[in-house]
């Protein structure tokens, strides 16, 4: 009997996500079980599901062969269920022992006392070399992940929920964890590793499950296969067809963004990029191939000027910006169709006209000596985006949050790409759209591209890429790990560079 | 030296009724929620403990049902910015106007009256220290009673776990509720036994500091109290010092008269001194250190 | 077993009918709870509101007072409704107020001022007095990082112990027994008034021209535009380019200023002098008067009358029914609870879930 038995789990985010795909999955007891899978291919989800933080909409969850249902992580926790995520649960201002000691059954007077001796134990154990009375805010990643990890032991854990937990180690620190779960799983506790590294399904995991697109894919013995095999399920076949040909030539054209030897920090001070240079011309559409999480964030907050580089140069239209406001960028001709569209792109309480402002306020077109607002003219070019970009609005005087989350993201890249801007940073423009939507946008942005801009695409969805840009290159670990025209695009080469194997 | 004597019993007494309304706030605060109704709850806290002393002649009844109507009041805050999830400023804000409103209903029948003053207990033989005794072993039941409630709020704050759970919900609630904390619940108490302090605090100004009830008679103490709080980082035996300070500033204020030092720019100290506190701990590194909590003033809605 | 759970959730939109739904169970409740109030206190409640609405709106003289009341509650008001629509929590504007009463009582007092001029620079006058003191919470809030609450809070008391050391020190007029005044300003440096009334006109003038122009500035300008913004989403500001700490200062400014102008006009409009208590709360009373008009500048003209109103003819019961002037806070706390209540009626939502 499997520990752990999921059954038809099927997820749905409203307008059109479909996170989790009628999956079944079974866990035995004492195994490392790796989840590989694309950003998107519903690992977390699936993983949030099992922990109590989501309630599936369709599918039920044994664990010893009994139905269960968590309305939140405490029902999950009592069937010694941890999850250590990507952000720790962690008070960055207390102690070791004082976080630990929270969620832990302790005497009222001086508890950090048995505390410590129970982490100097556990500890010892499997070790995890663990200071109790070290704050937080002193540890680096790697340390507070052994925090949560020796909470999950203290707590007795049963099934312990990795999720991407070598996304934010060094190779040192890798080698270290992956020892403390063989330890772990050698004590007889399950582990689900959740990645989507090839390299390390092979180094720690017993089984291994590929989702792809909400489904499971195939569950295997790691033993059973190998890198080759799995980069192909994880990535699918990729169809080379739809390659756009009524593109007009662009070389020769001037350069309008050039980011030079690029070093940027993560919000952990962690170098995320690593040295990147490209050019991008006018009227090119590049691309930037890669998981999420290899930089591709901290590289498009550098060039649109949310984050400061470190390191290196930035030129927009031959000026250099490196150290430039948003608004300066903004100015000489910057669209940017951000990654949070909700969070960031849109004021979901302001009105669809005032969204459509949002990043043109500056614009001699809609005010008067840049003070006085012309909403006439605003207006005017609301129902144009609007009716251009099929945005399905009842009234653009209402709230932009009356809109549901494809036309929110149909208004963003609708207003970015009507400013007739000389250069695009798109983030997974269509994520989240329909075919016939996204295929407009894809239009769209080819159209910008002949009209001049030069577009720079990220995205996870390499058909995508394929299908429009000039030039594609592959982002891994903060570094450009590969570059491919047009001519030349592999997309199976692609892929595997995607998942770090291969390249240079 | 008997001056001097005589001046540090009077910054004692003149501290606690400010050390007794900052020790609430601390855990109000710790808790991650600010209560500016302080003011409001130490005052109808007097007019309550006076009225109900003048007419039972018994001064511990007058107490406790000033800690009980202050500590409603404070269930009042609690729920609005709990539960509700309102604004804590203007809630706090409203329920000082309420209170100052309300205690000069209740009390208007008994301004200028004489009524019960708490007595003294002198704690024998230490009293008969000379000076040492005048000095810390000669009074009422509610400045020993703050003393103690300072060394114990110290205590539960730093050494048990309930002092963790405490900060944490202030720290980082979701963290808190992720190991099973139950926030609101939480915040519910820390809120509440503020207002039964401040509740506490006002009672003593009426039936031992001043004895008497003079309408507005806290005279901006609550709001003294919510600058110790910040200028005593959050900590009870930092307050404690804090709160003999800045009573010691008050009664220096008249003292000081007479040599040409004016009292209204030495009244102005505390203030100053509690800005200078929050831009030292504005730096991200010393907030660490200090222990400003990280959600001060932040409802927590669990993501649904 | 059943169990029901509760769920609270952030409304997408408000409605117009849940907004009148809210907005008139709130009212209800307000009503009843004054009501029961005033039974507690022993008060026929019909009494009681026949002689409020009687002393404040109900004869020439109480409209006189209403408005002359209204106009340090209007410019306040106006000012505190920007800043908190770019959620910058200005609690100051009593300190901002005493401030610029403070500057422009000065300038009447001891500069020789052209008669001519006497009057805009006294203005002038109280609108840096109270700009610069809320430039320093300002600063702190833009730069530091520093928390608004707290120190516009604070500056509060250092402004009115400021006044205070003035008053009954260095600035003690020298014909006023004993009391804490200042002398009387020079008569070219008072505000003219309506005849037969202490409405200071020029000052109210100024405090509906400002609510105009502000609500002008925040629905039809770039830097309302953005004020707007930043009151509901940093992110989005960021990304849309607007600089957060440059926003902040100017609100500050613009309703500390504001609130120095009553403070001139209290001044130069009504006492004639600087005095131990010169504003009776105003600045406190003012975010009051903000909440009631959500916030809208144009709406805050009508909130700051009707809180005005409730002041006179609070005035006017606590003669009558025998209660000090404290007495009126209780109204006005217990309106601003219900405000609370509005505001979680309209934004939020209710669930109900087995």
């Amino acid at each position: 009997m499997p520990l752990v038995k999921l059954k038809n789990i099927t997820k749905f985010f409203p307008p059109n996500i479909l996170a989790n795909d009628h999956i079944n999955l079974e866990v035995n007891v004492g195994e490392i079980h790796a989840i590989l899978g694309e950003n998107g291919a519903g690992k977390s989800t699936l993983m949030k599901i099992l922990y109590g933080m989501l309630q599936p909409d369709e599918g039920e969850i044994y664990i010893d062969g009994r139905k269960v249902t968590f309305r939140s992580p405490r029902d999950a926790m009592k069937y010694g269920i941890r999850m250590v995520h990507q952000h720790f649960m962690l008070i960055e201002n207390h102690t070791v022992a004082e976080n630990i000691a929270l969620g832990m059954r302790t005497s009222i007077v001086n508890p950090l006392k048995e505390v410590k001796r129970r982490i100097r134990e556990v500890s010892d154990s499997y070790g995890l070399k663990v200071d109790p009375d070290d704050y937080i805010w002193q540890l680096s990643a790697g340390e507070k992940q052994r925090v949560e990890i020796l909470r999950a032991l203290i707590d007795d854990v049963r099934i312990l929920i990795l999720d991407e937990p070598t996304s934010i180690l060094t190779p040192n620190e890798v080698e270290k964890l992956f020892e403390v779960l063989r330890r772990i799983r050698d004590s007889g506790k399950t582990i689900l590793f959740v990645t989507h590294k090839l390299k390390e399904v092979f180094q720690i995991s017993d089984r291994v499950t590929v989702l792809r697109k909400g489904r499971v894919i195939v569950t295997k013995e790691t033993s059973e296969t190998c890198e080759e095999e799995l980069a192909r399920l994880m990535i699918g076949e990729i169809a080379v067809n739809g390659i756009n040909s009524n593109k007009s030539n662009y070389s020769g054209n001037g350069v309008v963004l050039e980011v030079e030897d690029l070093h940027v920090l993560n919000d952990k001070g962690v170098t995320a990029v690593k040295g990147v240079n490209f050019k991008v011309r006018s009227g090119e559409i590049v691309g930037i191939a890669g998981v999420a999480g290899n930089g591709q964030r901290e590289l498009v907050e550098a060039i649109v000027g949310l984050r400061r580089a470190v390191r290196g140069r930035i030129r927009i239209l031959n000026r250099d910006v490196t150290k430039a406001s948003v608004l300066d960028r903004l100015k000489l001709g910057l669209a940017h169709i951000p990654e949070d569209r909700i969070g960031a792109g849109v004021v979901p309480r302001l009105s669809i006209v005032d969204n459509i402002l949002l990043t043109r306020y500056f614009e001699k077109t809609f005010t008067l000596n840049s003070i006085i607002i012309n909403y006439g003219k605003i207006r005017e070019a609301t129902r144009e985006v609007i009716s251009r970009f099929n945005v399905k609005a009842s009234d653009i005087s209402m709230p932009a949050s009356t809109l549901s989350g494809g036309n929110i993201q149909k208004l963003i890249v609708g207003r970015e790409l009507s400013k007739n801007p000389k250069i695009i940073v798109a983030v997974h423009p269509t994520y989240g759209l329909d075919i016939a939507a996204s295929s407009y946008i894809r239009r769209m942005i080819i159209d910008a591209g002949n009209k001049g801009a030069g577009v720079l695409l990220v995205s996870e969805d390499l058909d995508e890429l394929i299908e429009i840009c000039d030039r594609i290159m592959v982002m891994f670990e903060g570094r450009i790990v590969g570059e491919f025209s047009r001519e030349s695009f592999e997309p199976h080469t692609i892929g595997l560079l995607m998942a770090g194997i291969g390249g240079g | 030296m008997d001056v001097i004597v005589a001046f540090l019993r009077t910054m004692i007494r003149a501290g606690t009724p400010l050390l007794l309304a900052t020790l609430g706030e601390i855990y109000t605060e710790r808790s991650g929620i600010i209560n500016l109704g302080l003011e409001g709850m130490m005052i109808v806290g007097a007019s309550v403990a006076y009225v109900v002393a003048y007419h039972t002649g018994n001064p511990i009844l007058g107490i406790l049902t000033a800690i009980c109507i202050s500590g409603a009041m404070a269930l009042i805050h609690a729920f609005l910015s709990i539960t509700l999830r309102s604004n804590q400023i203007i809630s706090g804000l409203a329920l000082t106007m309420i209170g100052v409103g309300l205690s000069s209903y209740i009390g208007r029948d008994y301004v200028g009256k004489v009524g019960v003053k708490l007595p003294e207990i002198p704690i024998y033989p230490l009293s008969a220290i000379p000076y040492i005794g005048e000095i810390l072993f000669k009074y009422d039941p509610i400045v020993y009673a703050s003393l103690i409630l300072t060394f114990i709020l110290w205590f539960t704050l730093y050494r048990t776990k309930i002092g963790i759970i405490v900060r944490s919900v202030g720290e980082n609630p979701s963290v808190a509720d992720s190991q099973g904390v139950n926030v609101y619940l939480v915040r519910y108490i820390c809120t509440i036994l503020g207002g039964m302090l401040a509740g506490l605090s006002g009672a003593y100004l009426s039936l031992s500091y001043v004895p008497a009830w003079v309408e507005g008679m806290t005279g901006g103490r609550g709001w003294i109290a919510i600058a110790l709080t910040i200028f005593a980082m959050w900590d009870p035996l930092k307050a404690l010092i804090g709160a003999y300070l800045f009573g010691g500033i008050e009664v220096l204020q008249y003292n000081l008269q007479p040599m040409g030092i004016p009292p209204n720019i030495l009244a102005m100290t505390p203030y100053i001194l509690t800005i200078v506190t929050l831009f030292i701990a504005s730096r991200e590194k010393l907030r660490r250190r200090i222990g400003a909590p990280a959600c001060l003033g932040q409802p927590y809605t669990r993501e649904a | 077993m059943v169990k029901i759970r509760i769920y609270v959730r952030r409304r997408v939109r408000t409605s117009l009918k849940v907004k009148i739904v809210s907005a008139s169970l709130s009212t209800l409740a307000a009503v009843v709870a004054i009501v029961l109030m005033f039974h507690v206190l022993g008060v026929d409640p019909l009494y009681a509101f026949n002689r409020i609405y009687m002393a404040s709106l109900g004869s020439y003289y109480g409209i006189s007072e209403t408005i002359t009341k209204s106009i340090p509650l209007l410019l306040c008001g106006v000012g505190l409704a920007v800043a908190y629509k770019a959620k910058v929590w200005n609690i100051g504007a009593e300190g901002q107020l005493l401030m610029g009463a403070i500057v422009s009582g000065g300038l009447a007092l001891f500069t020789p001022l052209p008669p001519q001029l006497a009057i805009p620079i006294i203005f002038l006058g109280g609108f840096i007095g109270g700009a610069l003191w809320a430039l320093i919470p300002a600063v702190l809030k833009a730069k530091f990082q520093v928390n608004e609450v707290i120190t516009t809070l604070m500056m509060n008391y250092i402004a009115e112990r400021i006044l205070l050391y003035l008053v009954y020190g260095p600035w003690r007029g020298k014909e006023v027994w004993g009391f804490p005044f200042t002398s009387r300003i020079p008569s070219y440096a008072r505000l003219p008034v309506v005849p037969g009334t202490r409405i200071h006109y020029p000052t109210l003038i100024i405090g509906l021209v400002s609510a105009v122009l502000l609500f002008f500035m925040l629905s039809r300008t770039t830097i309302g535009f953005k004020v707007r913004v930043i009151g509901e989403s940093i992110r989005a500001s960021n990304y849309a380019g607007i600089e957060y700490s440059k926003i902040v200062i100017l609100v500050m400014i613009i309703s500390g200023g504001l609130a120095g102008l009553a403070g001139a006009g209290e001044v130069a409009g009504i006492q004639h002098m600087l005095r131990k208590g010169i504003s009776p709360g105003y600045g406190f009373t003012a975010i009051i008067v903000a909440w009631l008009g959500n916030l809208n500048p144009l709406l805050v003209i009508a909130s700051s009358l009707l809180i005005a109103s409730i002041l006179v003819g609070g005035d006017a019961i606590q003669i009558s029914i025998g209660l000090s002037s404290a007495f009126i806070n209780l109204f006005n706390g217990t309106i601003l609870i219900f405000l609370l209540l509005n505001y979680f009626l309209s934004e939020y939502e209710i669930i109900v879930r087995r």
